[in-house]
């Protein structure tokens, strides 16, 4: 990004709100404001949308996840005190990536087809059928710039490579072959429970005591075997830590927020006619949603320039209050507010002492927040781990893989129907919670070597320099290449791995202070969370403004044309 | 559809509707005139299509419509090209006025009526009706079409029955799905299609599937209604089997002219008595059978040629199919020892309701005694009085009660037929008897209990050949009584299970049907019955059964319980003596099965209901002088309509005309006032004694 030719400078120099960054979080807050009649500027340093949220063609991936792993730069030279009424504060990034582990397998093929990759930074994330992401889509008609398709089904994984589908509606449970009778009995009536308590049918409320119990005691309770819970705890309800477990478990899932979590699987089931599952994911990859958000966003008259990289910050020097930003191109811009982006954190020059009431609060905001880390994972294959179905997730509890196994780690195959790669060919989503990098590379390296055959290195390489011709389809390379004699291929059936991308992310908070911050991606599947501290950080900047209001909903954008507002 | 709440129409709903019913009237009225001129132009045809579209159940337009389609096929110039295009319109049409209601009886029909014409394509018809199974899975018209669909395409059983699958996986609680599934399967078990050769191998397949649905939501009814049908399909044998007769096989029969006896080797088990100058030869098979006659039933004896034996079914309808039939053999005249045999199903031509051939010849004798008239007998009857009050009882003495058992030996019923209740049925039926007490212990379910309680009754009556005991009747009698409790909509049902089984178990052995056997008075004073009285008072039975084993009985206590019906009843041809006594017999007409009782000569009907209730909700159910099964009978009768008083009692009049009766007490009913008894009098010149009284 050196050679970045001139920028023209923007005009008007002065917003309301500047974003920096365009995440999910960061482009929701720009349409929401732009919705509210607030002038937007939205600046990202990227060439392209999304940054932590985006989709990334298979070659830009590994550039960008080290591009944000390094430790903070220095401060380049502190620009002294400029001329003007301003103190420069310098942005640096933040390491939000560490252990970056890429191989690939067959890399001509690849190298080649890089652009036919949309591959989530993210992942694995979906979106519940009747979840928040859903309701704001519609609520907004964003909806209309983007397309989705349905994830067809849920399985629960064991050690031995098995994928047992989890019975999660009426007719699954139904229709299940690995359940026995007294299971499904159980199992439906628990699902009938919980559905005459939402109903608030008086006969079968369940008692305030134990809502507040932790949901396992209460499936204790119930007398549900432990295959069931297990299904229910951590392919439906989606918890994250062991919670049988009270020594590891950081997120004891309550009978209420376990109930709710239920509902939300429930409602989402059937929500949409031609949506099998509970789930949706967007064709073309999950960085379509900030995509579709600044779409929306510009619709209402916000303001984008990409590529631009912001360099400092600009505060007023009596004061110490927020000001504005200089650009790379050395522009300054101002505005009332800022929200930047989990990358960017502001440093004090060394020895320059900033003004009182800054100092009090940069501390604070520049505290490396430390909620464990996530390790994520994407494998490219070129078979579909269960025959017959490409785009499902895949739970394997805790402890499932191996005893010290404390979190859940979780799975989403996405096929090429989803045009997030090439045809005939899978992307697989892995990630865990952990505390530290070693112990997230062993929990993705075990869904791994479960799944999939991971070719030497030394082989792999001699069957790609084997192959002489161009390659012209990714089915025609299959062939050939299985036939140059993988080995694995022809004993287990497990698809081979072309290649893969681990590493650890940090898991970031938002927050709401001295200047806004969005979060880091979370752990969860969905956005639920993000949405709700997305909608908080909105509320701090504008107190006052409604987030979204209903009206936009009565007339929706059928075009992409700004039309006035009334 | 499904689910959908009424809603109060909204003013401007109810402006449309009026709206649209003025334009409705005004079509109707051009169409009828084009339809009453006959007129077929193509303006006239579209107008009834329009009225169609509006509404589907306009009958006489689609009536119409195939009037013009015939007038247009019988033109002289009608080419293929033609007929085709006339039939495809009238698809169109059908198709829109589906879409409007896709529950309507005239347009499915109509389409029938069209394809059936067999110039359209009949493909397009299975993707219509998988957009209208969509729309609504358990749309019966459309699954009645389908299979009119799928008959005419001669699409296979096997692919069907995959379609239901896939439609019950989609959503398990589909009646139709279920419902078709069971006519396939009835049709593959009746070809005998490959794979389908014994029910003993697909049924168990069919039960495990059952079971996904019963488990995973016992609310849901449908999984019940398809259980309940395999159920039938495991118990029920498909050849009919003859289950008792009377004579049973090895009888000695004495009888005395005007009378008969067991004679002097006493058993009083098998005492007859008739002055009809005939006895009774009774068949009773498992299920309805017709076909019986004396070309398929053959009685060898020395004194009645089979031929002149009348062969009669016993059931309240007047259908020819029945459980019980019977023929009267004449007494001879002179003293002879002979001995009877009689031959089931040596010809073909038994047949079941089911269709099934009577497949299993059987055969059983009796031996027959006529000793010369007793004078000093007859003189006694005629003042004698029977009363079956507790005082004229005493039970079976210990020095009596080993003949009595010998001569109950007799009873038992020799059954053939044992080896055909194969294995699987009864390991199908323990199967299922485990399965279900596992739900049951899981969770409260009326139905399973009801379930539970008919998979041991069945499995008791499977078993009962071998082990002669009825195992399980203590827990489908605690099983009924808990449903009473439960499910208070239906005791009666439940009642009337537990009466059954209460029956079966009464009569499964000797010992227990014993005890219900009482001596009445002296035994030798009876001329009219005889002495073994048969006593299930005091039972709380709300319904009669196990007939099988009762045929022997002359003399019937069911005093003191609580029938409402005396069905089936028509099956005990000996009964000579009877006390319904204190029960809840509403009607007249619920006496009905009496009527074929030719040797019933003493009624006890008092402390009934009948009269009780001015409308009679058994008239419907039971044949009556208003329907066909007796109009011409009773129009042979001149004096109903000669006399007013048995125009106003023609209930009674049609009920007791036939009887022989020598005693009745009916004492105790709403309806037995004087001016009643007077007419009970007039129909019945015979009668000796009523309400206690004699009659002059």
């Amino acid at each position: 990004m050196d050679d970045i030719p001139p920028y023209p400078p923007i005009d008007p120099t002065t917003f309301d709100l500047i974003v920096i960054g365009t995440g999910l979080p960061e482009s929701i807050i720009a349409a929401a404001a732009s919705t509210a009649s607030k002038s937007v500027l939205h600046l990202d340093p990227n060439p392209f949308y999304g940054s932590h949220f985006s989709s990334l063609p298979l070659a830009d991936l590994p550039s960008f996840l080290s591009s944000h792993s390094t430790s903070p730069s220095p401060p380049r030279s502190p620009s002294s005190d400029d001329p003007n009424e301003f103190s420069l504060l310098e942005f640096a990034t933040r390491p939000l990536y560490s252990s970056i582990d890429i191989s690939t397998f067959s890399p001509n093929l690849l190298d080649q087809h890089s652009r036919k990759f949309n591959l989530d930074v993210a992942g694995p994330r979906v979106l519940f059928c009747a979840d928040k992401s859903i309701e704001l889509l519609l609520r907004t008609g964003t909806n209309q710039y983007m397309e989705f398709k349905s994830v067809d089904a849920t399985f629960v994984g064991d050690n031995k490579g098995n994928l047992w589908s989890v019975p999660d509606s009426r007719a699954a449970i139904f229709k299940d072959k690995s359940l026995g009778l007294v299971e499904k009995n159980k199992l439906m009536r628990f699902f009938k429970l919980v559905q005459g308590h939402l109903a608030g049918e008086q006969d079968v409320k369940i008692s305030e005591e134990d809502l507040q119990s932790p949901f396992v005691d209460f499936l204790n309770k119930m007398g549900l075997p432990p295959k069931i819970k297990s299904f229910i705890l951590y392919a439906i309800a989606m918890a994250d830590y062991d919670q049988e477990d009270t020594g590891v478990c950081r997120d004891l899932l309550k009978t209420k927020d376990g109930i709710d979590q239920l509902a939300l699987y429930n409602a989402s089931i059937g929500r949409f006619q031609n949506a099998s599952g509970a789930f949706l994911y967007p064709i073309y990859g999950q960085g379509e949603l900030s995509q579709a958000f600044c779409r929306r966003a510009a619709v209402k008259g916000c303001l984008y320039v990409l590529r631009m990289p912001v360099t400092a910050l600009l505060v007023d020097k009596d004061t110490g209050c927020y000001k504005g930003v200089r650009l790379a191109s050395g522009q300054d811009i101002f505005s009332q507010k800022l929200i930047l982006d989990p990358t960017f954190k502001v440093t004090l020059p060394l020895g320059s002492s900033p003004p009182l009431p800054l100092k009090e609060k940069l501390p604070f905001f520049s505290l490396k927040d430390d909620k464990g880390k996530i390790a994520r994972g994407i494998c490219i294959t070129k078979t579909s781990l269960k025959p017959d179905i490409s785009n499902f997730l895949v739970v394997y509890p805790p402890r499932s893989l191996f005893p010290e196994q404390v979190t859940s780690i979780r799975l989403l195959q996405i096929a090429s129907n989803l045009a997030v790669c090439l045809p005939g060919m899978f992307v697989l989503y892995i990630s865990a919670l952990c505390n530290d990098d070693d112990q997230g590379k062993k929990l993705i390296h075990a869904v791994m070597n479960t799944l999939l055959t991971v070719p030497l290195d030394s082989e792999s390489n001699a069957a790609v320099q084997s192959e002489t011709a161009e390659i012209g389809s990714a089915v025609q390379d299959e062939t050939s290449e299985s036939s140059s004699g993988g080995p694995s291929d022809s004993g287990e059936e497990k698809p081979t791995l072309l290649w893969s991308a681990l590493y650890s992310q940090e898991l970031t908070l938002g927050q709401v202070d001295f200047i806004c911050s969005t979060p880091m991606p979370d752990g969860k599947l969905n956005y639920n969370d993000l949405i709700d501290t997305t909608f908080k950080i909105f509320q701090e900047i504008y107190p006052e403004e409604e987030f979204f209001p209903e009206t936009s909903l009565e007339n929706p954008e059928v075009d992409g044309d700004a039309s006035p507002e009334t | 559809m499904h689910g959908r709440p009424r809603k109060a129409p909204k003013p401007e709903e109810e402006a449309a509707s009026v709206a649209k019913a003025q334009k409705l009237r005004a079509l109707q009225t051009q169409f009828f005139s084009f339809h009453h001129n006959k007129i077929y132009t193509k303006e006239a045809v579209e107008l009834s299509a329009k009225l169609l579209e509006i509404n589907p159940e306009s009958y006489t337009a689609w009536n119409y419509r195939k009037l013009a389609v015939e007038h247009y096929l019988s033109q002289p110039d009608c080419n293929p090209d033609w007929i085709k295009s006339v039939l495809d319109d009238e698809l169109r049409v059908v198709e829109n006025a589906l879409r409007q209601n896709f529950k309507s009886y005239g347009a499915w029909h109509h389409r029938k009526w069209v394809i059936s014409k067999g110039h359209s394509s009949i493909d397009n018809e299975l993707r219509l009706l998988d957009k209208f199974q969509k729309a609504d899975s358990r749309n019966f018209h459309a699954w009645n079409y389908r299979r009119f669909v799928a008959e005419s395409m001669k699409r296979s059983e096997q692919d069907e029955l995959k379609y239901t699958e896939d439609m019950i996986y989609k959503n398990f609680s589909n009646y139709s799905a279920w419902h078709n599934r069971s006519v396939l399967l009835s049709a593959l078990f009746e070809k005998k299609a490959e794979g389908f050769l014994s029910k003993e191998k697909v049924l168990p397949e069919e039960y495990e599937f059952i079971h996904q649905a019963i488990f995973t939501d016992p609310d849901d009814q449908s999984g019940w209604f398809y259980h309940l049908w395999l159920l039938d399909q495991t118990v029920t044998t498909d050849s009919p089997l003859l289950a008792s007769s009377w004579p049973g096989h090895g009888y000695d029969v004495f009888l005395v002219e005007d009378r008969c006896y067991n004679g002097s080797a006493f058993s009083p088990f098998t005492a007859l008595h008739s002055d009809s100058g005939s006895f009774p030869i009774v068949l009773y098979f498992n299920q309805p059978v017709g076909g019986v006659s004396s070309s398929t039933v053959t009685v060898e004896c020395g004194f009645n040629k089979n031929e002149d034996l009348l062969w009669k079914p016993l059931s309240a309808s007047n259908s020819q199919t029945a459980r019980v039939w019977v023929a009267h053999l004449k007494i001879p005249s002179s003293d002879l020892l002979s001995t009877v045999e009689v031959s089931v199903g040596h010809s073909k031509g038994i047949i079941s309701t089911r269709g099934f051939e009577y497949s299993h010849p059987s055969m059983f004798s009796f031996k027959v005694h006529v000793q010369p008239m007793e004078r000093d007998f007859s003189q006694v009857s005629v003042a004698e009085s029977i009363s079956l009050r507790e005082e004229n009882f005493k039970i079976y003495g210990s020095q009596s009660e080993e003949s009595i058992i010998n001569s109950f030996n007799q009873l038992s019923i020799k059954n053939g037929h044992e080896s055909t209740a194969s294995n699987w049925r009864s390991e199908a039926l323990a199967k299922e008897i485990e399965c279900f007490r596992e739900l049951l212990s899981l969770m409260d379910c009326k139905i399973g209990k009801l379930t539970l309680a008919r998979l041991l009754m069945a499995y008791d009556v499977m078993s009962y050949p071998f082990a002669n005991k009825l195992v399980h009747s203590e827990e489908v009698l605690e099983l009924c009584s808990d449903l009473m409790k439960l499910d208070p909509t239906h005791y009666q049902y439940y009642k009337d299970e537990h009466s059954m089984v209460l029956l079966q178990k009464v009569t499964s052995s000797k010992e227990s049907l014993l005890q219900h056997c009482f001596q009445y008075k002296d035994s030798v004073s009876s001329a009219i019955c005889g002495p073994v009285c048969l006593r299930l008072n005091n039972l709380s039975l709300s319904r009669m059964g196990a007939f099988e084993k009762l045929l022997w009985v002359q003399m019937l206590d069911l005093s003191h319980n609580e029938l409402q019906s005396i069905e089936g009843l028509e099956a005990m041809q000996l009964l000579s003596c009877l006390s319904l006594r204190n029960n809840k017999l509403r009607s007249l007409t619920a006496l009905e099965p009496l009527r074929k009782l030719k040797l019933l000569r003493v009624l006890d009907i008092s402390y009934n209901q009948i009269g009780d209730h001015s409308i009679d909700t058994t008239r419907y159910l039971c044949s009556s002088p208003l329907s066909h099964s007796v109009g011409s009978e009773s129009n042979k009768d001149e004096t109903v309509t000669s006399d007013v008083a048995l125009i106003d009692n023609w209930e009674a009049f049609y009920i007791f005309k036939d009887f022989n009766l020598n005693q009745l007490e009916i004492v105790g009913n709403t309806i037995a006032d004087e001016k009643f008894k007077s007419v009970l009098v007039k129909i019945m010149p015979k009668l000796k004694q009523l309400d206690g009284k004699l009659l002059g």
